[in-house]
């Protein structure tokens, strides 16, 4: 085990090379809807349970179910009314289980990126191999499924190896080459795109996708009330909004359909996103448009600019 | 500790759901559905009347909401047996005040043992719902199937007796379930129950026995869930309510009748300090162009669609 991932180093919020996005804009707004699927009696891991209860957990797997069944129009209509394009983190087995879902995403041209095969199986006790292989057959998953080559990664479940990062960008280079495993959503460090240190020196980056902001961590973990949640989304835009000026920011919302789709939470989220897009100096788009846009305009001087504070601490 | 191979076998990833029990199908692409009136939100207030046992098995899990405290825990004996006998009284005034037709869900032990409670409930002729023996009894994977059978009959079968009435409906204490729990249900003549909470409205569930509806019964409104679980504040509680009623009436105008569906629980909201809250609830839903029925005749209406 180690003290620190050693994934980059440390940067300080001030004095960064000036981000500007497409068009000049200042901030970069994205929503990463998770769409997954939890089995009802999976495969015990040695380092995390399931569910509290033995199988079947009535009330875990059933309101997971809920986002799919009720849950995922409600949330898919609210973004078309406001012209956002979901990033969705998916349990790729979903193509299998509940390929509607999918198809209304592709027409819509959403982005798919992996989040693992089940988020009933966690990457705890892998080894590389089985990490590997994993990771391959989710990329290949969407690949057959969508035509989309997959770009980012957010782990299963969020559960990691100290190689996950590696394993991902490794995959999606042998089976897509520069377009596919360029960026994960696994990091919290920043609220700008950081390049990331791999062991095969690939252009890698971090893409801020907010857990503050992921209704999930809100509603479940933190426990806030729904209206409260609708007004951390506009707080968070309105700071981010304004650092823009100085150099380009990002927000992201991460969503679930079977907290943020319930009926009691879908009004303040709904004001929020209203809020949210009737300002003018936003790009709206997905993790991996941003991940490219970086990569392609400002990675090298990010890189420079690190190594460069690095020597002088 | 690496994993074994099976930990990458996927032996339901294939279209559908991981196992038999119900048919996949998104709520949005079913036929729109019609209430009678031409009302578009059903409303559906239960009540659950439960015990608590003091000396707490808790296997395999400790029930939510039940003992906590070394034996004995007198606090929450105590503060779950207050809803009994104050709490529903308070409860009862409100739905007086604001014409409220409910349900309630008795657990089968505290109907034998209050029989003054069971009377007052019995005389305003509302549906009684099974809520299991007990709390402490639960219902569970790998659960015995000759001892949850008893469980099962020896609950409906008294509850009916005591109750004079049919009782068609089920909620499972913790709202857990054992893999045999819809079968027994089936088997006892139990032709809806409430623990799945996956839908906004009703579905059929497959069971060996015969047809069982799924009825949808929100946790996440619970009473219950918002205060004690989520630590929110009674204004907050309210906040959410009308927000669930205001966006499920919108998505009703264009996708067909919606319920809300609210679990009210007595030694929560019943308290003085909470009442208000179920009023200003119960004032607000109530004034809006909704039909307030029992979740039998909200299944009846679905089932003529």
């Amino acid at each position: 085990m180690k003290s620190d991932p050693g994934f980059y180093d440390y940067w300080p919020y001030q004095n960064r090379p000036k981000i500007r996005w497409p068009d000049g804009k200042k901030m970069a707004f994205w929503v990463a809807p998770n769409i997954e699927f939890y089995e009802l009696n999976p495969p015990a891991n040695p380092y995390r349970k399931a569910w509290p209860q033995p199988s079947p957990a009535t009330p875990g797997y059933s309101i997971r179910d809920y986002g799919n069944r009720v849950g995922h129009i409600r949330q898919m209509e609210l973004l078309d009314k406001y012209g956002i394009r979901g990033s969705i983190s998916l349990s790729t087995a979903l193509c299998d289980h509940h390929p509607e879902i999918i198809q209304m995403c592709k027409e819509r041209n959403w982005e798919f990126f992996s989040h693992g095969i089940y988020n009933t199986r966690y990457t705890y006790g892998m080894s590389e191999q089985q990490e590997r292989d994993m990771i391959k057959d989710s990329m290949e998953t969407i690949y057959k499924h969508t035509q989309q080559k997959c770009a980012g990664y957010l782990a299963p479940a969020l559960s990691h190896s100290e190689l996950t990062l590696d394993l991902f960008a490794e995959v999606g280079s042998e089976l897509f080459g520069d377009q596919g495993g360029i960026y994960t959503c696994d990091l919290f460090h920043d609220d700008q795109p950081t390049p990331i240190k791999l062991r095969s020196n690939k252009k890698f980056v971090s893409i801020p996708y907010s857990l503050e902001m992921n209704d999930t961590i809100a509603f479940v973990v933190n426990k806030i009330e729904p209206r409260r949640y609708g007004q951390m989304l506009k707080r968070n835009f309105d700071r981010l909004y304004a650092e823009g000026d100085e150099s380009g920011t990002i927000m992201c919302i991460p969503t679930h359909n079977y907290q943020v789709s319930c009926p009691h939470r879908m009004k303040a989220y709904e004001e929020a996103l209203d809020y949210i897009t009737s300002h003018d100096d936003i790009w709206v788009t997905t993790g991996r448009e941003i991940a490219d846009y970086f990569i392609e305009n400002y990675y090298e001087d990010a890189l420079a600019d690190i190594n460069q504070k690095a020597r002088i601490a | 500790m690496t994993l074994e191979k099976n930990y990458f076998d996927y032996p339901h990833r294939s279209f559908g759901m991981d196992h038999q029990r119900y048919d996949w199908s998104m709520l949005s692409q079913r036929n729109p559905v019609q209430w009678p009136q031409g009302k578009k939100l059903a409303v559906w207030i239960n009540v659950p009347l439960q015990f608590y046992p003091l000396d707490q098995k808790g296997v395999p899990f400790k029930v939510p909401g039940g003992m906590t405290m070394p034996y004995p825990d007198l606090r929450h004996f105590s503060l779950r047996d207050y809803g009994n006998r104050v709490g529903i009284f308070r409860f009862l005034k409100a739905f007086d005040k604001y014409n409220v037709a409910p349900t309630f869900a008795f657990n089968t032990k505290l109907a034998d043992q209050n029989r003054y409670l069971l009377d007052c409930i019995k005389e305003r002729n509302n549906e009684i719902l099974c809520h299991g023996l007990h709390m402490d009894a639960l219902h569970y994977g790998g659960q015995d199937l000759t001892e949850e059978a008893d469980l099962v009959s020896q609950s409906v079968d008294r509850l009916r007796e005591l109750s004079g009435q049919e009782i068609n409906g089920w909620i499972s204490p913790a709202r857990n379930e054992s893999e045999n729990t819809p079968e027994l249900l089936a088997k006892n003549g139990i032709n809806y129950f409430c623990d799945w909470v996956n839908d906004d409205m009703p579905y059929q569930f497959n069971t060996k026995e015969g047809p069982l509806w799924a009825m949808p019964l929100s946790n996440e409104l619970e009473d219950k869930f918002i205060l004690l679980n989520n630590l929110h504040s009674e204004d907050s509680y309210v906040e959410q309510i009308i927000d669930a009623c205001d966006f499920l009436l919108e998505e009703a105008k264009t996708q067909g009748g919606r319920i809300l569906a609210l679990n009210i629980h007595p030694w929560m909201l019943g308290q003085p300090h909470r009442i208000s809250a179920l009023e200003q609830v119960l004032e607000y839903v109530m004034a809006q162009d909704v039909w307030n029925v029992s979740s039998s005749e909200i299944l009846g209406a679905f089932q003529k669609n």
